[in-house]
This record gives C-alpha cells, structure tokens and sequence, in this order.
C-alpha cells in the first residue's frame, strides 16, 4: 500500500492546481473581449472546479480526517496549499491569461493521459474523466495561442511577452521529490521530470506556429508544489475566495 | 423583462382600412399566429421595434453577467462557484442566441454593441443594481430571473420565428436558474441568523427593483397596443406584474421571508393581491443613468471592448492570413 501521507501530497497538488486556475479564470466572467470568449472562459472555469472537487474529495477520503474538499478549498492557509505557482499568478492581460492556460493545459493533458493508467483505481478514474475535458482545454488554448501570436504586430508582441514573463514559472512542474518518488514506487503516478520531452515537443510545435521565441532561459522559479513559498498573489486570492467560510464558521450554504 | 420600454416604431395602430395590401396580408398572417420568418415582408417599423427589444434583451444578458459574476470568486461551496459559472455562462448563451436571433433582421452583432456601448441603447433597469450579500445571488435567481420567465414563457409564442425560437431555448434553462435561485435562498432562510439576516436584507433591496422590471403600467400606451397587435408583446405589463406578485407572496412566506410592503394583502374580489407600486421617479432615475450601478456596469463593458480590441483585431489578422495561405496553396 502507497505511503498515504504522500498520496494525500500528490492529491492536493492536483486539486490545488485546478483550484486555484480555476479561480483565476473565473475572475474573467463579464470582461472578456468578445462574448464567445466569456463562455470559453467560464466553460473552463467550470471544468476545473469541477476537477477540484474530484481530487479535493479523494484528497480528504485518504487522509481519513473527515475533511470535505470544501474543508480543503476554503479552510486552508497559504502554506498549505500546493498548486503551482504559474496558477496563481494574476490574470494579466487576455493574452497572458491565455498563455498561461495554454502552458497549463500542455502539461495537465500529458499528466493526465499518464494517471489513466495509475495503480490506483479512483486516481485512474479521475484523470480519465478530466482528461476529456482537458483535451478540449488544451486545443482551445494552444489555437487562441497561435491566432495571437501570429496575428497583428500588437497581438505578437504582448504574445511574446506574456510567455517570457511566464516562462520562469514553467520548470516547476518538472521538479520531483519524496513525495514524487512514493508516487512512482507505488505505480500511482509517474516521475515529473519523464512528461518533460513530451511537454517541450507539444509546446514547441504550437509556439512555433504563433511565430514566438521560447526562451532558453533555463532558470525557474519554485516553492508551489512543495508549499515552501507562494507568490504574494495567493494570500490575495484566498481572501476573497475563502470569505465567507471564515466569516461565518459552520453555516451551511 | 428584460426589454422595457422599448419604443414602438411607427404612429399606433392602423385600421384596416388605413393598411397598404401587404400590411393587410402581413396582419392577417400574424392574426393566424403563423410566424414570420427573416426573408418573410415585414412593415420597418416591426422590423425597427424587434431590433431594438431583441438588442435589449440581448444587453441584458450581457450585463446581467456583472452584478453575479461579483460573486463568482466568493461562492461559499465548490458547488456553489460550480452553479454560478455555469448559470452565467448560460446567460452569456442566451445573449449569443438573441444576437444571432437580431442578426436575422439585418443588424450585426458589433452594430448593437456600439449602440450600447455609446449609450443609445438599454438594458434592463435591475442589472444598475448591486449585490451586496451572498444571499443576493439567491434573489437574483428567484426574483429577477422569475421575473423575467414570467415575461419571455408568454414571448415563447411571439410572432417572429427566430426570436420565438431563442425564447423556448432560453425559458429551459432560465427555470433551472430559477431554482437554484430558490434554493439558495433556502439555505440561507433555514441557516444561522446571520443567513436569515441576509436572506431578508437581500429581499428587502430586490423587491421593487424586480417589480419595475415589467416596465411602467402600459394601460395608456398607444406604443404598447401596437406591439401588442404585432404579438412582440402578449400581455400588458401590468398583467404580468400581478402575475408575478401572486407566484410570489406564498414562495417569500415558505421562506419565512416579510416581502417589504405593508399594503400587501390578497384581496378576495380580485382573487390576486393588492401591492404597491414601486417608486417610479427612481426607476425613470436608473433608466437615465441615475441608478447605483450604471456607471460602473458601462465601465466595465466599456473596457471589456476596449481593451479586447487588440484581442479581436489579432484573431481576425491570423484568421484572414490563414485563409489567404489557402487560397495561395488551391
């Protein structure tokens, strides 16, 4: 049986990630600049969050303490949290909001391709389930990506810039550690840093089409995944979203 | 609704004697409750006057997405945040569909929103009002959008084919909106005081408002008669208005929720309630700019367009590219 501690870890990590993007996303609802974009935003907003209480729901099933995947969104602070910090930084622009989710979306659908054929049953069924809906997200992205990046010279440039600004925040992802290793020992889930070349292949296609340079900086910034250290950006978010559960403990709604 | 005071084109009803032969035709058709179709002949002043209440509705959607979307980022429940998204992006839906459904009498969709955009056209009054309490995404859905399904079931009948057929689509999901409405405010009547508090505060500000959103008494409008005669109206605001008043009451008395109107009482002859009016001088005060949100609400959508415009030129850019790349290649 796989260590559950760090199963627990791994679950949080995806719920996080789909939590806290989702949120983001979310923030968009009304001010997108043109209206089918306002019902892909939600429309992706809402598979996340629907993601969330799927691996927030297993999360608080594992660790046994009788914590709901709203106990878990909404009863956490900062430190606990363990999404990636790309999903945490502020919307941007549309073009940044877009890169992001497109830097995202890469490596959730090679993620969750791989955890369809995890040891454990209800990972596997989780990420059947939400990899459907991420192969959408991911062509959406990666297609609004390549229309802007290779549309007007406005367009490139705040393209380009948006990805440079978020390329730092991309290593991340590929970063391992104990928790990994359990994961890999039990078959659960695979090592990061093995999606690395399938990531930079799809990426690379896609970036070339929208005219863009990636950037070879290798340096990356971490501390998400392992919940060392946030960007200030998340203590901002969780006040907003977090309110009402804290201000009015135990209500039901 | 979410089309008020929409201005009837034209000068009031024509006898028949008055009619030219196609209006005669066109009146008989209409009479026959046979729907008119976009390539069907239509008088321009029907044409004139359903572009300018299916532009309406359709703004409504639009800015109906702002006072709910506030609350989006502090739903209490995943599930909640779940329901919210998925209704506002329904009414980012319906606004679609009542675009295209306009588009059909030959006016573009940019069209409309630059009419919006500069002012020139309206949307419904309750959306320059705020939500301040959880509980107010509870009223919205049953009230503002009970409100509004008491107005668009009666349009699903309405004379024109395409925006008759928006309205069925519309009215499945606007009575699921409805629901969760209801059920939120459930929640909150059977909660913590602090819940019930605000589930009262949240009926307290949303009454009137969803009350002056069937438009002013339209018993002496000559405009109305005309709508009315073409079926882009069925019934009188007023009829409506009572209609909603009567579904109402025992719903808010379920709730264990005092609607705020002390003269509010059934009355046995009439077999409907008696109610007051609301206050007419503040709904004319939202209708010119004057209510709590306008300026914020067309702020927003002011920059949503701006600010999207590199978004949309870039689109169309790499659209136009592509297809030239196309052409290049055949």
């Amino acid at each position: 049986m796989a260590d559950q501690n760090a199963l627990f870890e791994f679950l949080l990590r995806m719920g996080d990630n789909s939590l806290i993007l989702g949120h983001r996303v979310s923030e968009w609802c009304g001010h997108a600049p043109v209206l089918e974009e306002d019902i892909a935003l939600a429309n992706t907003a809402l598979d996340l969050i629907g993601q969330t209480q799927m691996w927030l729901g297993l999360a608080g099933e594992v660790e046994g303490k009788g914590r709901t995947a709203d106990d878990l969104a909404f009863l956490r602070d900062a430190w606990d949290f363990r999404n990636l910090l790309l999903c945490e930084l502020p919307n941007g622009d549309f073009g940044r909001t877009l890169m992001r989710q497109f830097l995202y979306d890469a490596w959730s659908s090679i993620m969750l391709a791989r955890l369809i054929g995890s040891s454990d049953p209800r990972v596997a069924e989780i990420a059947a389930k939400a990899s459907k809906e991420v192969a959408y997200h991911v062509e959406r992205s990666g297609d609004t990506v390549v229309g802007l990046g290779d549309g007007t010279e406005e367009s490139h440039q705040r393209m380009q810039a948006a990805l440079d600004y978020l390329w730092p925040y991309v290593g991340e992802m590929f970063d391992g550690d104990a928790v990994d290793t359990a994961m890999v020992k039990a078959g659960i889930a695979p090592d990061p840093a093995s999606l690395r070349e399938e990531y930079d292949a799809l990426v690379g296609r896609v970036l070339t089409q929208a005219t863009l340079t990636n950037p070879t900086d290798t340096f990356h910034h971490k501390g998400g995944r392992t919940g060392y250290m946030h960007t200030e950006h998340l203590g901002h978010l969780l006040t907003s979203m977090q309110w009402l559960q804290r201000a009015y403990p135990g209500a039901t709604w | 609704m979410y089309a008020q005071l929409v201005k009837t084109a034209g000068t009031g009803v024509k006898t028949r004697a008055e009619m030219s032969d196609e209006e005669r035709n066109f009146q008989d058709r209409i009479d026959r409750d046979e729907k008119i179709e976009p390539k069907d002949w239509m008088p321009d002043d029907y044409r004139a006057t359903l572009i300018r209440q299916i532009g309406q509705h359709a703004h409504s959607e639009i800015v109906g997405q702002l006072p709910e979307g506030n609350w989006i980022t502090r739903a209490p429940t995943l599930e909640r945040k779940a329901i919210l998204l998925a209704k506002v992006q329904d009414e980012a839906g319906h606004g679609l569909y009542l675009y295209c459904a306009a588009e059909t009498l030959g006016v573009t969709r940019d069209e409309l929103t630059e009419e919006l955009l500069s002012g020139r056209m309206k949307y419904s009054s309750i959306f320059n009002y705020p939500t301040l309490n959880w509980a107010d995404i509870g009223a919205v859905g049953w009230l503002v959008d009970g409100a509004a399904i008491m107005n668009q079931v009666p349009l699903q009948r309405t004379s024109y084919g395409p925006y008759s057929r928006a309205m069925i689509r519309i009215c499945k999901e606007e009575s699921f909106h409805q629901r969760q409405g209801y059920d939120i405010m459930m929640k909150m009547a059977q909660g913590t005081d602090a819940q019930r508090k605000m589930a009262q505060n949240a009926l307290n500000r949303f009454w009137y408002p969803s009350l002056m959103m069937f438009g002013p008494s339209d018993k002496d409008s000559v405009h109305s008669a005309q709508s009315l005669a073409w079926k882009i109206k069925i019934d009188t605001n007023d009829e409506l208005r009572q209609k909603f008043v009567d579904q109402t009451v025992p719903q808010a008395k379920y709730l264990g929720l005092t609607i705020p109107d002390e003269h509010l009482k059934w009355n046995e002859e009439r077999g409907a309630h008696d109610f007051s009016e609301p206050d007419w001088s503040e709904f004319f005060n939202v209708i010119k700019g004057k209510g709590p949100c306008n300026i914020d609400r067309m702020k927003d959508r002011v920059a949503a367009w701006e600010d999207g415009a590199w978004v949309r030129d870039g689109l169309l850019a790499h659209a136009r590219k592509k297809s030239a790349a196309r052409t290049a290649a055949e």
